[in-house]
């Protein structure tokens, strides 16, 4: 597992380069917990399909680039139009990972709200970063997270005051631009959310431009303490030839009650992990997910849901719909803990396939200690009903809107989910934009034939 | 010009020839029924007529006001004019009646250069029909077909027929499962519908749903086969002695 010594010495000679003048080098603990982190990362090196939890993901391309740190750079604001969602009052856009405030608005920031740059606030030297920064995020297992937290100078920061409602979602958009060698960006995100307070927040990758072979490596911890209520929302669109590693590792105390939406719809090889951790008693969480690739594009979408404490309940829904021949994997695993009885879990996850070569792997993993819970799992691939489709086009609608209108139903289900209407319907717009190749050589369910097949 | 001209239509659906050499021609305000056992190819003809394309047809054509209806796809086909209620209307979830029924409207509209519906021109005309079909409003957000009793599905369909106000409508088995009440008001809005330029094909095993939608014409399917034809009274006649005496019988040109 260690990686090759080649590109070792890359990341080597970049870390050195980067924790002499990042950002908080002269705060000792920071400083620590960066060198810690490289030092796992060594040891650790980047996981390889032998790795359980990377048995469906092939990274070697990832593993076998050496990635420089992208330059801090701007872009030009009029690039940024297309790609904002504009209903979002509060906008912070990232450039390769670093906050650009000439490129953000920030005056709509409600009473109670700090919203900001991680790194003003590193060199602010916030409590609040010192007080959770890589307090959750498991740096000793996870080599992305590792390199993550290793790299950790900017991102975002969000905090909400205790009993603070936020009443429009936080937008912050993350812009990948071209480079001319591969280069990596890690930002670093880290939410608190007090106790009885409210918010959502929106993390968007986009690319601008062509940043094929680039990885973007993010990292969020999200502190979601007794009360509160935050929905977060994770996109992902950059650009199909570049990697993409997502993390996002949620604390939930008593009583919170969290919502994590994930839409993957870009990205050449993109995994995305979500893992919360539900701390407090009577804790809900809502991990809904959709992903859509078409092309070779690979989407992992990996779940770890820990119940640590009894009476919390956790939801996962994850629709997948694949493409030419594009690979999904869906890997849920659930922890109860000894201590979490009457934990009721549930995880479901159903998969379109549109192509003979579209692929999904899914796997549920259910692990408990507990003696009174209650956990579900189902999971259902299945094709485009011919059924459904003749009806749709007996009444008039040509095959190609047909069809789109029954993935959009599909697609649907996870749209339903999402509280926030400017977000929600945002996010409908891109899925609208999508185009589907397969014409009429695809995938179609037999009239009257089974069509959705039960797995797992 | 006749409406609809079926000529020595043969249709084979996988390896098994069901229809054997159908003519058939219907003018515009009639009402013909047809009416045949189980497994005589009714059905068939229905979702031919409508343009399943997992059905083949082997020889034969069918001209639809005098072009080619074997040529045009499903959605050309219903754009031109025909409609097919459903015998057994698929559930979709996901898609709400009302946003299904304007995305059919629109797709006629703009296969006629009119112009598109949004919707608030849209539901008034939706509710109108729906109270013709004695329908709650609460279907109007409910995904198609989803969760709704065999009457209700029924009704549904001739509320698309309503909107989409096709010239010629097929009607496959739609007296099916229906209880009495729901069969008068399914019969209702059908008979709200006839009218001298409007042809109905009425397909059914029973004849009673011809009690409510009085046909001009019977025809009676056997065996792939169309082996008599006649007036109204020939389905009285078949209700008295059943389909057994005329299955022998030689097939007639109707």
């Amino acid at each position: 597992m260690i990686a090759p010594v080649k590109e070792l010495q890359t990341y080597l000679e970049t870390f050195s380069d980067f924790e002499r003048v990042a950002v908080g080098h002269d705060q000792p603990w920071l400083r620590n917990l960066r060198a810690e982190a490289f030092a796992r990362f060594c040891q650790v090196g980047l996981p390889t399909t032998r790795d359980e939890d990377w048995r469906f993901t092939n990274i070697s391309a990832i593993a076998q680039t050496q990635f420089r740190l992208a330059a801090k750079t701007t872009v030009a604001k009029d690039s940024l139009a297309g790609l904002r969602f504009t209903e979002a009052a509060c906008q912070l856009v990232f450039v390769n990972g670093h906050f650009a405030p000439e490129l953000s608005s920030l005056d709509k920031v409600q009473k109670g709200v700090t919203v900001n740059g991680l790194a003003k606030e590193i060199a602010a030297k916030s409590a609040h970063v010192e007080n959770h920064l890589g307090r959750y995020l498991n740096i000793q297992r996870d080599a992305f997270c590792a390199l993550n937290t290793a790299f950790a100078e900017d991102g975002a920061f969000v905090h909400v005051r205790r009993g603070a409602a936020v009443e429009h979602p936080i937008y912050l958009l993350f812009v990948s631009t071209p480079t001319d060698a591969p280069s990596m960006n890690h930002p670093r995100n880290l939410f608190v959310v007090e106790e009885e307070s409210q918010v959502a927040i929106v993390e968007d990758y986009v690319s601008l431009g062509d940043t094929a072979g680039s990885l973007c490596n993010t990292a969020t911890e999200l502190v979601a303490k007794d009360g509160a209520i935050v929905s977060h929302y994770m996109i992902e669109r950059e650009d199909k030839q570049s990697f993409n590693i997502s993390t996002l590792r949620i604390e939930q105390g008593r009583n919170a009650n969290v919502a994590s939406h994930s839409v993957l719809l870009g990205g050449g090889i993109v995994r995305n992990n979500v893992h919360p951790v539900l701390a407090g008693e009577g804790t809900e969480c809502l991990i809904n997910g959709l992903f859509v690739g078409n092309g070779k594009q690979h989407l992992d979408n990996y779940m770890l849901v820990e119940h640590a404490k009894p009476h919390c309940s956790s939801r996962q829904f994850y629709n997948g719909i694949l493409d030419d021949s594009a690979h999904g994997v869906f890997h849920g695993r659930i922890i109860v803990h000894k201590d979490a009885q009457k934990t009721d879990a549930k995880q479901t996850n159903r998969n379109l396939l549109l192509s003979d070569n579209a692929q999904i792997d899914t796997k549920p993993q259910l692990e408990i200690y507990a003696d009174d819970v209650k956990c579900t799992h189902g999971a259902t691939i299945g094709q485009i009903e011919e059924n459904a489709l003749f009806y749709l086009r007996s009444r008039g609608i040509d095959e190609t809107s047909a069809r789109k209108l029954l993935l959009m139903a599909f697609a649907g289900e996870c749209l339903d989910r999402m509280r926030e209407d400017s977000v929600r319907s945002s996010i409908e717009k891109l899925l609208n934009g999508l185009h589907f190749s397969s014409g009429a050589a695809s995938n179609l369910a037999p009239d009257g034939g089974r069509n959705w097949q039960e797995v797992g | 010009m006749s409406l609809l001209e079926i000529k020595d239509l043969h249709v084979t659906v996988g390896g098994h020839e069901i229809l054997k050499g159908i003519n058939l021609t219907v003018n515009p305000g009639e009402v013909h029924s047809i009416m045949g056992p189980n497994g005589s190819g009714k059905s068939t003809l229905a979702q031919v007529l409508a343009r399943r394309e997992s059905y083949e047809v082997t020889s034969g054509e069918i001209l639809f006001e005098g072009k080619d209806l074997l040529a045009m796809k499903a959605e050309d086909a219903a754009c031109e004019g025909v409609f097919m209620a459903f015998q057994y209307p698929v559930e979709i979830p996901g898609i709400s009646n009302a946003y299904f029924m304007r995305s059919a409207v629109n797709a006629l509209r703009k296969y006629h250069s009119q112009d598109e519906m949004d919707a608030m021109d849209f539901i008034p005309l939706y509710r109108e029909k729906m109270k013709l079909l004695d329908m709650d409003e609460k279907f109007t957000n409910r995904s198609v077909n989803e969760g709704f009793s065999g009457g209700e599905k029924k009704r549904n369909e001739i509320l698309q027929m309503a909107l989409l106000e096709p010239k010629l409508a097929i009607l496959d088995e739609t007296d099916s499962g229906l209880d009495i009440d729901a069969l008068r008001i399914v019969a209702k809005g059908v008979n709200a519908m006839r009218n001298p330029k409007r042809a109905m094909i009425v397909v059914t095993h029973y004849q009673r749903l011809l009690n409510y939608i009085v046909p001009d014409f019977v025809h009676v399917l056997v065996n792939g086969r169309i082996v008599r034809s006649g007036g109204k009274e020939l389905a009285l006649e078949l209700e008295e002695k059943g389909y057994g005496w005329i299955e022998k019988a030689e097939p007639v040109s109707a």
